[in-house]
């Protein structure tokens, strides 16, 4: 509950069924400065959980202009112990603080022995995990007072141990607990060419009812020792060029979502950026002309 | 069923966090990957993002500590940082906070000296970039408070100091060590080997640093613990028999340091 002397934040402005993108601290200038036509920023909730300075500077300035998205990246809502209390209390912060249109999290682990990991580890898909998972994303709802969106992982190994498959696990977890899911089709590009299942299948079988956000970024790409491929979901780079079929396929099947683009990592300047949340604009107004009958943006 | 192959769901996970943590572990059973695929290969991946994400939000932090020793020397002492030192939240820019000891008794780097306190100083910066936001005194509110230059109240003067200001003492010049290395290639460092201490604000949207004398480095560091500008400038006078504690206020309001003045009006 708000405390009766916090300051109100600005109302949650609804993130639009456009293109957006990650909002990184070297594009300040050029984004407030020149006001660019962009859906919405996403920030990552953890960089904007100390205590004040320019990242919160920034981000009060871009809300002002953009909605906002918060993406969480520290939570471990598949850990086998019980939420970080203190991390869920940063992270209602930053939403009574910021409002955001959003809230996402991780199909992931991070946090092992108390000690954070800083990447998104992955989780057996039994019933045991289903049955923790919902606690957990129902607590960060209880907590924040809204719903939240839960990502497919991008996945380098499964487990035997798994019972579920991913997309039902995803299904049931929004049918129990209410959330929403963000569908991230480079983490589907990546999973399928590393576990060895088509991507357009795998789409075919989402929950799409209950998808809120699509992602879209970069993978790097490995050879491996039987002359296979091993994707990486590395941020680094432009949409792949087999992504974009997927991101068409995906919106044919939900229908006119947010669309982020994803690049954390070699960041480029901010024209790049903007290009290519131009081309996600593109095939999101392509499908406002023609929409799409589901499953037919491909074969 | 029973599936006596298949371990319960909770154990497959502390299963993996150990073989993740460790490298000298083989991969466990029951990885799944495509046709073909290697699970060792599938299992380094994540061992490498771990890693990797540690020793990056090192290079965020400490970028002129990397330049003076080169990014394979800096890799592998970052690489041996995080092997001994997992963050302890999800806040990242936390995460070097111990950095900085950890550099200045890493062996390998005991031909550098002055490393720790370049460390320090980019520690101090990424804490004041991220400190709470506060009113800086200016120079006319503290004329104001002195009323009008009224002889001794200077001395009993008592601040307290901006959420952002951190001050860094080095027996090494590090805040000229560390300015002259802002651009890659740099010259090396050329001028007088004294000892220097740092301080680091935030007055408005930047970080900026200024490099303290001895007697300016104890004079700050006393008063920003609380001491009364007579008592800290006593402490300054042991260093330098010529210090003015007035103009080293003026210096530290002027800078950014001090948040607001505490203690009666004289």
């Amino acid at each position: 509950m708000m405390t009766g002397n916090r300051r109100p934040g600005p109302e949650p402005n609804a993130v639009p069924a456009r293109a957006g993108v990650g909002l990184k601290p070297p594009h300040g200038s050029a984004i407030l400065g020149t006001r660019p036509d962009v859906g919405f920023f996403e920030v990552h909730a953890e960089n904007y959980m100390g205590a004040g300075g320019p990242p919160h500077r920034l981000l009060e300035a871009v809300r002002e202009v953009y909605p906002l998205s918060v993406h969480g990246v520290g939570m471990s809502i598949g850990g086998a112990g019980p939420l970080d209390r203190d991390h869920l209390a940063r992270l209602r912060a930053v939403v009574e603080r910021y409002r955001p249109g959003l809230v996402s999290e991780h199909l992931a682990w991070s946090t092992h022995d108390g000690a954070f990991l800083n990447d998104l580890l992955p989780v057996p898909l039994t019933e045991a995990t289903l049955e923790r998972v919902a606690g957990h994303v129902g607590e960060v709802q209880d907590t924040l007072g809204r719903q939240v969106l839960i990502e497919n992982p991008s996945s380098y190994l499964g487990f035997a141990a798994s019972t579920i498959p991913e997309t039902d696990f995803l299904g049931r977890l929004a049918e129990r607990t209410g959330c929403g899911l963000l569908l991230d089709v480079n983490n589907v590009a990546v999973s399928a060419a590393n576990l060895g299942y088509d991507g357009h299948g795998y789409l075919d079988a989402f929950p799409v009812e209950h998808v809120g956000e699509i992602h879209v970024a970069g993978y790097d790409e490995e050879p491996e020792a039987d002359g296979g491929r091993l994707l990486i979901d590395a941020h680094g780079s432009a949409v792949r060029p087999d992504v974009w079929p997927l991101l068409s396929h995906a919106l044919g099947l939900t229908g006119p979502l947010p669309v982020l683009i994803e690049w954390d990592n070699d960041v480029p300047d901010w024209d790049v950026l903007h290009a290519e949340a131009m081309a996600a604009d593109a095939i999101l107004a392509a499908l406002a002309v023609g929409p799409r009958r589901a499953g037919a943006g491909h074969g | 069923m029973a599936e006596p192959t298949v371990m319960a769901e909770p154990t497959v996970m502390a299963v993996f966090a150990e073989v993740l943590l460790d490298p000298e572990r083989p991969a466990p059973p029951g990885l799944v990957v495509r046709p073909g695929a290697d699970p060792r290969r599938r299992l380094a991946v994540y061992r490498n993002n771990v890693a990797a994400g540690l020793v990056g939000a090192l290079r965020v932090g400490f970028p002129v500590t990397e330049r003076i020793v080169g990014e394979t020397f800096f890799r592998a002492m970052a690489q041996a940082f995080a092997a001994g030192h997992k963050p302890a939240s999800p806040l990242m820019f936390e995460y070097g906070s111990g950095f900085p000891a950890f550099v200045a008794d890493f062996p390998p780097a005991e031909s550098v000296p002055y490393l720790g306190g370049v460390a320090r100083i980019e520690a101090a910066r990424l804490q004041a970039w991220h400190a709470a936001e506060a009113p800086v005194l200016g120079l006319p509110e503290l004329a104001e408070r002195l009323g009008g230059g009224a002889g001794d109240a200077i001395l009993a003067v008592r601040v307290e100091p901006h959420p952002a200001a951190r001050l860094v003492a080095s027996r090494h010049p590090v805040a000229a060590i560390w300015a002259a290395h802002q651009v890659p290639g740099a010259p090396r460092f050329d001028g007088p080997w004294q000892a220097e201490a740092v301080l680091v604000t935030r007055p408005a949207d930047e970080v900026r640093l200024r490099s303290l004398d001895v007697a300016g480095g104890a004079f700050a560091a006393a008063l920003l613990a609380g001491a009364s500008v007579a008592e800290a400038g006593a402490l300054a006078l042991e260093e330098d028999a010529g210090f003015d504690a007035g103009s080293a206020l003026v210096a530290l309001v002027d800078a950014g340091a001090i948040g607001k003045l505490k203690g009666a009006r004289v």
